[in-house]
């Protein structure tokens, strides 16, 4: 029996969780801080004890306790990314929590640490059903995050993110239902290798679709993200940024693509026409943006629009893309709303007009919200660069005129984002108070610079962050490969001409020669 | 068949008959300062009950000899898994009644004293196997739930809601006793195995009417669309641990009595009920959850909730396997809990003066004034709504899983969307109580009995009841699989 590392990082946020119910507001914020670093600390342990091509499941947790469903965990390169990532921003989620959250605090940070452990539960589950146990769970703490410390209009934006995802995710629940009907089993692994028949997988494939879709979220289901975003505290934006964007992408790696992959064939024309319309559609909308978050919100939809794009190309520099994006999106988006946040604390508004010329009294804060834009914006040397390349080097193999499109939204993306900047931070200081905010104290700092540091890390030796996943990106091509859909401008290298063009026949070569 | 084996195995419905008609004397005699001590024993017998029922499941998990009095009733495993949840129920409610009438008055004797018969009369229903048991126990929990309805008789919602509650249960027992009537005339018997084998020769058209009739009365009973409309005023005009009450050990017995009813002398004409079960379970979803949306007093919310959960009960018996009805039966233990922990809280809110607070606007802010009872409600909600990881979703997780086994997955995935339309007014209760601010005053503490009611409740909805689940799925299968050596 190994050390059960993961029932581990389950654990400790959830006793976190039960102890801030009952303590005073600074007792909760010091547990919390506590309860996420030790899971960061365990995080770090986990990645330095990953074998490297080693077994796909490591850390394989299972206990019979449950009738129906097995209590099972265990986790591949593909899950452990995401855990680092979930580990990785909750502690600076505490952090950006500190002074904002002024009322119940307790319960604020035991809704952050249940989140927590419903992330990682997520992502390390290898029940069918544990998974969707956890998977459906975060709606509650998110629910109440979003509407006891949402801003003026929580209580609608509260509703529609519950509602929507909930109405998604039971239609999953029900083919769940029917899968282990057919298959016998709900352990994940062996559903992976389990071939469903084609005109079956074709219902269970749109059932995830609704759950994943709403979750990633995909063009026309992504109404309620911006609304979600604007209204949650700042923290909680950056988890929903961050984290919970990402459930919807690793359910397609994880069960739509292995587990249905003809039905995926089938419909990633579809997955293209969404994710087109949404790049160029919600990159537009972005533009014409005047609240800070809700300009970052819609670029999170084209970013995702990316993720899915890079997913359904079926080869591995699209699924490789595709994770580094949700990885470095996770990272970037997060970051940005911190940044966001850093000035709402000072100035209580969100509203880009009432800033301006920041880069004068705030230089060191316009400078990681320069780094974050540019990463936003896919810049070589940050961590977008590399997944958006690489994701759509994987769908140039598939449709060029999807690579087309994808690649202007990126455009696009520039175009909002370092109109954003230019507003935000250049430009002559319009408004007085904004003009006397003062510059990042420590605590900011704490929660900026280790983000930057792993942009850049990301980007400059992505092979850290890729070595891990390699075997098993692998190991889901070989499993989609018989379903890839074709090259669409599949130019076949014809053989040589025997003359060149402008040869003339012998016969007149004779006669010209005068 | 002896008598003393008969007797025995109907220990608890006997043992309980006695306490009551004792206590019913003594209360007659000693007026009404002897309320509270009555509620006690009565109590105490109750449990006995339970445990009683506990050791003939035990003794009877399918065991088909479990028949007493020539095959009038049956102590089967799952007539016993069944009578221990509603004496459970019963005694849970009997702990948190005597506080609500000392503050509004009119306690007397003959609250617990009915409460016992009622518990007598549902037991009975649980376990006939033959449809004049089946007449007798329905009608003697019927009219003690009457008289119970009124009991506030100064109060004029509660008369109208005992009267209201006698028209339509009377009507009722009419279609009931009219179908029971074309099932005997068309079989020659009225007892369940008989009748199972008359209907396997030969199943006429007037026999169909007779089942369609049996049906329908016991629809109305559970309090299934389209005969639901009776629930949410009886509901509302009732006192409140009676509403508790209703919602949840009668409906365990009526739900008991017609799965046993489909599964048993009508098992072999599912293709002829399903259909009728299924538009039931659909409508009593949908109506449930839109019927509850506008509602501003919390009874009638909760009778509105109560109307959605039983279309969800429906739809494991529906699927007209072991599966279904084990899931059916889980879903019902669930039930119970959740229902009573929501009325218990309910009971607990009131105002520093005692009045009783029922609707929205009383409960708003609740979560700054009463926090643990607040955090308690949620869990109960969001457990009512279905969402994982709190237990009220394995009732509904195993109910569509025994409707996809059976091959209804349209009837699954209609059923699960409409609960989304549900999950709206559960989501109100919270939002109300957390997102709202606190406009009321309310009284700062609740007794011990209340709490202790409540903190059994809540700690079988929370995640915790998932260790539940294998005990459960043995039980509630045990009990499914007395219908099965019966078939």
């Amino acid at each position: 029996m190994e050390f059960p590392i993961l029932s581990l990082m389950l654990a400790v946020p959830l006793a976190g969780a039960i102890a801030c119910l009952f303590l005073g507001a600074q007792a909760a914020r010091m547990t919390a801080l506590l309860a996420t670093l030790i899971n960061l600390a365990l995080g770090i342990l986990l990645w330095m004890n990953f074998e490297i091509g080693g077994a796909q499941w490591q850390f394989v947790e299972r206990a019979e306790i449950f009738a129906g469903f097995s209590y099972a965990l265990g986790i591949d390169g593909i899950a452990l990314m995401l855990i680092m990532l979930s580990v990785f921003l909750m502690p600076i989620c505490v952090l950006a929590s500190w002074d904002a959250i002024t009322k119940r605090v307790g319960e604020y940070m035991s809704a952050f640490l249940l989140m927590e452990v419903l992330m990682i539960g997520v992502f390390a589950a290898q029940d069918l059903y544990l998974f969707y146990i956890f998977f459906e769970a975060g709606l509650i703490p998110m629910y109440l995050i979003i509407g006891v410390w949402g801003g003026d209009n929580r209580i609608y934006a509260s509703y529609k993110f519950f509602l929507y995802t909930l109405l998604g995710s039971v239609l999953m629940l029900i083919a769940m239902m029917w899968m282990v009907n057919q298959a016998g089993t709900t352990d994940i692994p062996t559903l992976l290798n389990y071939d469903f028949d084609p005109s079956a997988q074709t219902w269970l494939w749109l059932a995830f679709f609704a759950s994943f879709a709403v979750k990633m979220p995909m063009w026309p289901v992504h109404t309620w993200l911006p609304d979600a975003h604007v209204q949650a505290p700042t923290a909680g934006s950056v988890i929903l940024a961050g984290v919970l964007l990402k459930l919807g992408g690793y359910g397609f790696i994880r069960f739509s693509l292995p587990m249905f992959p003809e039905a995926s064939e089938q419909f990633a024309w579809l997955v293209y026409i969404l994710s087109m319309i949404a790049v160029i559609y919600t990159s537009l909308v972005a533009l014409v943006q005047n609240d800070m978050k809700k300009l970052i919100a819609y670029s999170s939809v084209a970013h995702m629009a990316i993720v899915t794009v890079g997913l359904f190309a079926f080869n591995v520099q699209g699924i490789e893309g595709a994770m580094m994006v949700m990885l470095g999106h996770g990272l970037v988006s997060g970051a940005l709303f911190l940044c966001v946040g850093v000035i709402y604390d000072r100035l209580h508004t969100r509203e880009i007009a009432r800033y301006g010329g920041l880069a004068i009294n705030m230089p060191k804060y316009a400078l990681f919200f320069l780094l974050f834009t540019m990463a936003s914006i896919g810049l070589p040397g940050t961590s977008n660069f590399i997944g958006e390349f690489l994701a759509l080097a994987g769908i140039y193999k598939v449709s060029t005129l999807v690579t087309l499109v994808c690649t202007t939204g990126i455009i696009l993306g520039a175009a909002y984002m370092l109109y954003l900047y230019r507003r935000v931070a250049f430009g002559e200081q319009k408004n007085a108070d904004a003009a006397a905010m003062p510059d990042l104290n420590a605590r900011e700092w704490a929660m900026l610079a280790p983000i930057a540091a792993a942009v850049l890390w990301m980007g400059v030796y992505p092979e850290s962050f890729l070595a891990p996943m390699r075997q098993d990106i692998a190991a889901l091509e070989a499993r989609i490969a018989r379903a890839a859909p074709d090259f669409d401008a599949d130019n076949v290298i014809g053989t040589p001409r025997e003359h060149n063009a402008n040869y003339v026949a012998a016969a007149h070569g004779e006669e010209g020669a005068h | 068949m002896s008598y003393a084996s008969s007797l025995y195995l109907t220990g608890a419905e006997v043992g309980l008959s006695l306490v009551g008609l004792v206590l019913l004397l003594v209360s007659a005699w000693s007026g009404p300062r002897s309320g509270r001590m009555l509620t006690v024993i009565a109590g105490a017998a109750l449990l006995a009950a339970a445990v009683f029922s506990i050791h003939l499941f035990d003794r009877a998990s399918g065991d088909v000899a479990a028949r007493a009095f020539g095959d009038l009733y049956r102590a089967d495993a799952f007539g016993s898994f069944a009578k221990v949840l509603i004496y459970l129920a019963t005694a849970a409610v009997l702990v948190v009644t005597p506080r609500f009438f000392a503050q509004v008055g009119g306690y007397r004797g003959e609250y617990p004293v009915l409460m016992l018969f009622n518990a007598v009369g549902m037991g009975m229903m649980v376990s006939a196997s033959d449809l004049m048991t089946l007449y007798i126990g329905l009608e003697m929990s019927s009219l003690s739930s009457y008289i119970l309805a009124s009991f506030l008789r100064q109060d004029d919602r509660s008369a109208e809601a005992g009267l209201k509650y006698f028209v339509l249960g009377a009507l009722a027992s009419g279609i009931i006793l009219y179908g029971v009537s074309l099932v005997y005339g068309f079989t020659g018997t009225t007892n369940y195995e008989g009748i199972r084998a008359a209907f396997d020769t030969n199943f006429s058209t007037g026999a169909l009417f007779g089942v369609v009739f049996v049906l329908a009365g016991l629809a109305f009973k559970v309090s299934a669309v389209p005969f639901h409309m009776w629930t949410p005023d009886v509901y509302e005009g009732a006192p409140t641990p009676v509403t508790a009450f209703f919602a949840s050990a009668p409906k365990v017995a009526a739900m008991g009595m017609l799965l046993r009813m489909a599964m048993d002398p009508f098992a072999g004409e599912v293709d002829s009920w399903r259909q009728i079960v299924i538009f039931a379970a659909l409508a009593s979803i949908v109506v449930g959850a839109l019927g509850a949306i506008g509602q501003q007093n919390l009874k009638r919310l909760l009778a509105y909730s109560s109307i959605n959960n039983v279309g969800f009960i429906l739809i494991g018996l529906a699927a007209a396997t072991p599966a279904g009805v084990a899931g059916a039966l889980t879903y019902l233990t669930i039930y119970v809990a959740m229902v009573v922990g929501s009325f218990t809280a309910l009971l607990m809110l009131r105002d520093p003066t005692g009045n009783n607070l029922e609707t929205f606007a009383d409960i708003s802010g609740l979560s700054t004034k009463r926090p643990a009872l607040a955090w308690s409600l949620l869990a109960v909600m969001f457990s009512l709504a279905g969402i994982p990881p709190l237990f009220g979703f394995w009732g509904k997780f195993v109910v569509f899983q025994a409707a996809v086994q059976a091959d209804l997955v349209a009837l699954a995935v209609i059923g699960i969307a409409a609960s989304v339309i549900g999950a709206f007014y559960y989501l109100k209760f919270i939002k109300v109580m957390f997102f709202d601010e606190p406009v009321r005053e309310v009284e700062a503490s609740s007794p011990i009995g209340h709490w202790a009611v409540l903190a059994v409740c809540v700690a079988i909805i929370s995640p915790l009841g998932y260790l539940l689940t294998i005990p459960l799925g043995e039980w509630t299968a045990q009990a499914a699989a007395s219908f099965v050596a019966a078939m």
